[in-house]
């Protein structure tokens, strides 16, 4: 058989009937305008587009982790697919967040360059699972919470963030549904299932309350028609998580209480305290307040892109 | 000779496939079931190498594409034992035989990656290597095995060009980068021409696998093929392959090249390589830990379905 | 390993329709506890590069299959049924449209 490129061998069983691989893979951001809404604060947008991106880019590092760790090989391949999901949300926003603040700052140099006080995620996102219940649930609370925000960000002003929010969508109501199933199962599995699965919706409870607490740059774009305000979103996350974990013989009101707390997030803050919040209310991870967690990640994730400036992949 | 047995021959003689519910000689099915399973279990292990750095890419584009590479060895490992299972293999009782230590994988995966220039490597050898191992096996006359070969080298034809492009850009960055590649490429040469297996001398299954056309080519003609291929390669990405006998060979119309340390290539076999210990215990971990998840969707979906697990 | 009762997730086969007009065409089997579950890895393993509109599944073992032993009483016979063929008829060139 011919040989001197290996793939020619394979064109003999060319048989597209039998399989139609993906063509087609069109750019969706094709024609989408760049420039700024008009009378929008150009630091606030990009606040809000690292709040997002944050989120998506901090749980998709924590899914990576999962890679060659999944309790079944199907589900190595659904992790990773939720986790290119995000990463590929991740990539969008934070190249959005440079062309705002209009400082030149890339996808990487937002990734990779960033100290700890400069990420806008929740801290949910960068909670450590301590197993697998603590991962799926964690994912369950944040797609439902990014479905009902991308939800509403398809009308948004800015047409990059509604052209970012119209192709999440198709992608975290998978997230969401792949979580939603796993916390059925687990919740309405074996008891040990059981028992793991509400200790892990008990421990994120407290920390699922930050995402729904309005940050001022929110509250502002919102007002212009640009973000959403996240308090809104409240009912129908309530509705559907009542809907999951009464499925799950769990609790269904577990994260009926708004009871953040910062202190919540998890491990002990010995990071640097962050830049703080205007108006005197607790600093959350949307002002730049993380835990010992975060540092971790950023060890991890910006090691090597560190350790070779200049470097060219 | 029995009607079943005829067919089976006559099968195998005009080039046509077998297919699951075929009669086959009793040999013909563990060869196929054995090298299947090894195969899928060298996709998955073969994750953990790479695997380990997607959390530390460099760029969120390498990021993405490391990613979507091992997923599709997650996958290709699925179509394998997929395609083992045909033979009435069992999933579960393969992955035990794996961590248990009583089938093997490809001993590549027991080598470690110190550098990201290894994820770049990787790609240009280690899976360069694989397709000419895999190219061949589309036309294994086991048809679920064919069809899932088909598949995993049309979907592997990124992943060698992505590790090239890697290095290529290696290349041109740093002296620093640039000593990475070089040294990446010291490192995998030899175990990437390991990966055809020991010499046809020495190799007792390749008749009988010709025979029964599961193997095309035998491991000799393979990893010429390889170094014919490569050369030019490495020539044009401005790196030395550490071999001083490699050179063109025009009466053969081949290059000459130096003979792996075979020894090496037996002592990583029978387990004794870099890492067998670690990549089994991964492998293991992951098997254990998930096991309760396992349980709880199987009781979930019993109770649900009204019958007991 | 230990002598427990294992909980082995069923195998199912997977049939994927590339595009609209086509038929859903078996491509492979995997392992799920459930229905839900076997569309979701199917989704995720068989159509990772768009090859796919829509997926079946169907659990192995409810699989009804011809007998291979009995491949010629089942397959031969329609071999020499060569009326059922529109080649077999001849038919003047000057007849137009048929």
């Amino acid at each position: 058989m011919a040989f001197d490129d290996a793939y020619r061998a394979l064109t003999d069983h060319d048989d597209d009937a039998r399989w139609a691989y993906g063509t087609g893979f069109a750019d969706p951001f094709a024609g989408v305008p760049t420039e700024l809404p008009a009378g929008v604060d150009p630091a606030d947008l990009a606040a809000y587009c690292l709040m997002l991106g944050d989120d998506a880019l901090i749980m998709s590092h924590r899914l990576q982790e999962w890679v060659t760790r999944a309790p079944e090989l199907e589900d190595e391949l659904a992790l990773a697919n939720i986790a290119l999901d995000l990463l590929g949300q991740a990539r969008l926003l934070l190249t959005r967040a440079g062309q705002a603040e209009g400082s030149g700052r890339d996808e990487d140099t937002m990734a990779f360059r960033r100290e700890a006080a400069e990420f806008r995620h929740v801290c949910l996102a960068e909670r450590a699972d301590a197993d697998f219940a603590h991962l799926v649930a964690r994912l369950l609370v944040l797609s439902t919470w990014r479905l009902a925000a991308f939800d509403r960000l398809t009308a948004s002003r800015d047409p990059m963030l509604a052209a970012v929010a119209a192709k999440g969508i198709k992608e975290i109501t998978y997230h969401r549904d792949y979580a939603a199933q796993w916390v059925v199962r687990l919740g309405d599995g074996t008891e040990l299932s059981h028992a793991r699965m509400a200790a892990a919706a008990e421990a994120i409870a407290a920390p699922a309350g930050e995402l729904f607490r309005p940050h001022e740059v929110e509250i502002r774009l919102a007002a212009a028609g640009v973000a959403v305000d996240p308090s809104t979103l409240r009912a129908e996350f309530d509705a559907v998580l009542g809907q999951v974990l009464t499925a799950a013989t769990l609790d269904p009101h577990i994260f009926d209480t708004e009871m953040y707390a910062p202190a919540d997030c998890g491990a002990a803050a010995t990071m640097p305290p962050g830049p703080g919040a205007p108006g005197g209310r607790p600093p959350s991870g949307r002002d730049g307040e993380h835990t010992a967690a975060l540092h971790d990640i950023l060890t991890e994730m910006q090691s090597l892109a560190r350790a070779v400036p200049g470097g060219a992949w | 000779m029995t009607t079943g047995e005829a067919v089976f021959t006559e099968t195998i003689e005009r080039d046509q496939r077998v297919e699951p519910a075929d009669w086959m000689p009793d040999g013909y099915r563990r060869t196929m079931i054995r090298q299947i399973a090894q195969h899928a279990h060298s996709e998955i292990i073969g994750m953990q190498p790479e695997g380990e750095w997607i959390t530390r890419a460099p760029t969120l584009r390498r990021k993405a594409i490391l990613l979507a590479k091992v997923q599709d060895e997650a996958g290709h490992g699925l179509y394998l034992y997929s395609a083992a299972e045909t033979l009435g293999a069992d999933r579960g009782d393969l992955t035990r035989r794996l961590i248990e230590g009583r089938q093997k994988y490809s001993s590549i995966f027991n080598y470690p990656t110190h550098s990201f220039a290894d994820v770049g490597v990787i790609g240009w050898l280690v899976d360069g290597a694989a397709i000419c191992n895999q190219v061949p096996l589309c036309r294994s006359s086991f048809g679920p095995y064919a069809r899932a070969m088909i598949r995993i080298c049309k979907e592997e034809s990124f992943h060698q060009r992505q590790g090239y492009e890697l290095l290529l850009n290696m290349m041109s960055g740093t002296p620093a980068q640039r000593d990475m590649v070089q040294d990446s490429v010291n490192r995998w040469w030899w175990p990437s021409l390991m990966m055809f297996g020991p010499p046809d001398a020495d190799s007792p299954n390749t008749a009988q696998s010709m025979a029964w056309k599961i193997k095309r080519h035998t491991n000799d003609e393979l990893r010429q093929r390889f170094v014919d291929m490569t050369v030019p390669q490495a020539e044009a990405l401005g790196v030395t392959l550490p071999d001083p006998a490699l050179r063109w060979n025009a009466e053969r119309e081949h290059y000459d090249f130096g003979q792996p340390d075979w020894d090496e290539l037996r002592r990583v076999i029978s387990g004794d390589g870099p890492l067998n210990r670690q990549r089994l215990a991964r492998r293991r971990q992951a098997d254990e830990d998930g096991a309760w998840v396992r349980e709880a969707a199987a009781a979930h979906a019993a109770r649900r379905s009204g019958v007991p697990a | 390993m230990s002598g427990e009762i294992r909980h082995e997730w069923p195998l199912f086969e997977v049939f994927v329709r590339a595009k609209r007009g086509l038929n859903h065409v078996h491509v492979g089997s995997l392992r799920a506890a459930d229905h839900e579950m076997a569309v979701h890895h199917a989704r995720d393993l068989y159509t990772r590069r768009n090859e796919g509109v829509s997926i079946w599944v169907v659990r192995s073992d409810h699989i009804a299959a011809s007998d291979p032993g009995e491949k010629a009483a089942f397959f031969e016979p329609s071999g020499d049924k060569v009326y059922r063929h529109p080649t077999h008829y001849t038919i003047p060139d000057s007849i137009p449209h048929i």
